[in-house]
């Protein structure tokens, strides 16, 4: 990218236009006021995952309660409505799931499907990470060092693939799948996630290694690299932050994923998106439960949001904004 | 290219390493190696499914009659879908939909850009919460604003109540033709806010101080300032973040089909529920495809404007 959007050395610190500290603490009110209300939602979900039942669903909402594990057990578990002298008749709880479920006249009868969609996810969101950065750094470093013809209409073309609605590609792919076999498959999400993510994958790996100067490589090749070589050993170390934050996009695009999941699985290959909201209990939602699969689904993602802290903005942009 | 024979006799005439860069592949060869892999992949999901939609847009074919007999009924979908006069509803759903949205989100995100660009104290740890529900599956936090949305037990009309006084049970958000459209633009403004500022702070802190400095020297009010350096020199990142929130917001399915599915009635119906229901609902397979492609054809218009503009912001 052309030097036009980062000019850090140019300007000066304690300037004549520093703000004015009065300034500056209306701005930090605004902004903390605003990072609290955002939160709010937030912090209710988490609440939720620790309130049993009858207190998540009390008017007016409750802020103070006694907090209960039901939500997160009702997340692993099934469980039945059985008679108070059946329930007395079975050996001592093994576990606090089992005691909390006999509270209210009930037994645990089996795990519940959060854990394997929970898997498909996590193998989906890896498998089609690799793939699609893999293909992408490679389809990067060509088109950031070779004269490929058409090379700004092929960068296009690729780009172009994500604009598609998914929905739109959705009928076709069902169609495709079933003939050959794909349909609720991990392998046919991890292809399917791949092929959305590499668009991602190309734009901004490309960035990153332009950033890397040719010299490099250059160098290396009059050393007696071959290309390849040159390629694997001096690219692709150099290369290795962009690699990073680019999967992590790829990573949380497949981990987030909805329409697809929901339209083209049902089993087998169903991730935790289009599971959760079908989580539910005696009479209607068991929104402890909901909670409980949201709070665990989301805090990965937590965690990847405070690393990828500096490439974000790359990472939305598609590249055409760096810093 | 040198011929052949030169080629041989420099290599034997050079000491070994330039010897094995002439046994390693061309240039050209790992090109084309290395993009034929992506290009592939892209041409089997996307290209090849894309294809396939046209051809059936053509016909009546319904995916869950496999072995009906399919017959061509040339562009007559196409001429139902323009000239359906219900067509136009979902249209002016989404229209309504993406006004509303990128204009709060472009408003609220410019502003807290600006206000962080005042670099007080922790602004960096604040910018970092705000960024958060941007990153979140919209698809499962949407849900839980489901639970938020409840009238009596949710929290958003309990908050609503306790600051106008208005009861909690008098209002559904997501019941309600009036009140669902904004229910959604609710959520997608408090997810997508933060990228949106996340944009402008990157064009804010583009504009090199000495620009400032110079129109201090110059005695220009800071209201002179902000509409002729700040704003004109951040516009193309507003631009650029209004685009990309416009194609996405274009294609929005995820936020809707899980809070109101369209309802009530079609009121929050945006094409891609219309979509979902001809093509996994009522299995009006081709119909459905024919819609499809004339999504395709309104989103690869806004995609091309999108990269002339993106050109233009790198460009500048």
């Amino acid at each position: 990218m052309s030097a036009g959007l980062h000019r850090k050395g140019i300007s000066t610190a304690h300037s004549v236009v520093e703000p004015t500290s009065l300034s500056k603490r209306v701005a930090m009110i605004v902004v903390v006021l605003y990072a609290v209300i955002t939160l709010v939602p937030l912090l209710w979900i988490a609440l939720t995952s620790i309130k049993s039942p009858p207190d998540s669903i009390s008017y007016p909402p409750k802020v103070l309660f006694e907090p209960s594990i039901e939500g997160y057990c009702n997340l692993f578990t099934t469980r039945s409505r059985q008679t108070e002298e059946y329930i007395k008749s079975l050996p001592p709880a093994v576990d606090a799931c089992d005691r909390a479920a006999r509270r209210n006249s009930m037994v645990v009868v089996s795990r519940s499907n959060y854990l394997p969609r929970f898997l498909n996810s996590l193998i989906i969101a890896f498998g089609s990470t690799l793939l699609s950065v893999s293909l992408g750094v490679m389809a990067a470093y060509a088109f950031s060092r070779f004269k490929v013809p058409g090379k700004d209409d092929l960068m296009f073309f690729i780009l172009s693939t994500r604009m598609m609605p998914p929905i739109a590609v959705a009928i076709p792919i069902y169609l495709m799948y079933r003939e050959l076999g794909l349909s609720d498959t991990k392998l046919g999400m991890i292809l399917l996630y791949s092929a959305v993510n590499v668009s991602l994958a190309v734009w901004l790996l490309k960035g990153f290694i332009d950033e890397i100067p040719r010299e490099y490589e250059e160098a290396a090749m009059v050393d007696g690299y071959t290309r390849l070589q040159a390629f694997r050993k001096v690219v692709l170390p150099q290369a290795t932050t962009g690699i990073v934050a680019t999967a992590i996009f790829c990573l949380i695009f497949a981990w987030n994923e909805y329409a697809f999941a929901v339209l083209l699985t049902s089993g087998d290959a169903q991730t935790a998106p289009p599971f959760i909201p079908i989580i539910i209990g005696e009479g209607g939602q068991d929104w402890p439960a909901v909670a409980a699969g949201t709070m665990l689904f989301l805090i990965p993602i937590l965690v990847f949001t405070v690393l990828l802290r500096k490439h974000l903005l790359r990472g939305i942009t598609f590249g055409a904004v760096r810093k | 290219m040198s011929p052949p024979s030169i080629v041989i006799s420099a290599a034997q005439a050079t000491p070994a390493p330039l010897a094995t860069r002439m046994r390693g592949l061309s240039d050209r060869a790992i090109a084309w190696l290395f993009i034929a892999p992506t290009m592939l992949l892209l041409l089997a999901i996307n290209i090849f499914p894309l294809i396939w939609t046209v051809r059936l847009s053509f016909t009546n074919f319904r995916a869950n009659r496999p072995n009906a007999e399919v017959i061509s009924v040339g562009i007559d979908h196409y001429v139902s879908i323009l000239t359906d006069p219900d067509v136009w509803g979902p249209m002016q759903a989404t229209a309504h939909f993406l006004f509303w949205t990128i204009t709060l989100q472009t408003l609220i995100g410019f502003t807290l850009a600006y206000l962080i660009d005042r670099k007080f104290r922790g602004h960096g740890f604040w910018t970092t919460l705000i960024l958060i529900p941007m990153m979140l599956s919209p698809a499962v936090v949407g849900n839980f604003w489901a639970f938020i949305y409840q009238p009596q037990i949710g929290l958003f009309n309990y908050v609503v109540s306790f600051a106008t006084g208005i009861p909690p049970s008098s209002f559904e958000m997501l019941g309600s033709v009036k009140l669902a459209p904004w229910s959604i633009i609710i959520v997608d403004t408090w997810m997508w806010t933060p990228y949106v500022m996340l944009i402008c702070l990157a064009g804010l802190r583009s504009i090199p101080d000495y620009i400032y400095e110079a129109a201090e020297v110059d005695r220009a009010s800071s209201w002179r300032q902000f509409w002729s350096i700040t704003l004109p020199m951040v516009l193309p990142f507003i631009m650029l973040a209004v685009l990309f929130r416009g194609i996405e917001n274009f294609k929005m399915f995820d936020l809707v089909n899980l809070l109101t599915n369209g309802g009530p009635g079609s009121t929050t119906e945006v094409v891609s529920i219309t979509l979902k229901r001809e093509a996994f609902e009522k299995w009006r397979t081709g119909y459905s495809s024919a819609l499809a492609i004339i999504l395709f054809v309104a989103v690869f218009g806004l995609a091309n404007i999108y990269v002339k503009a993106l050109n233009a912001v790198k460009n500048r």
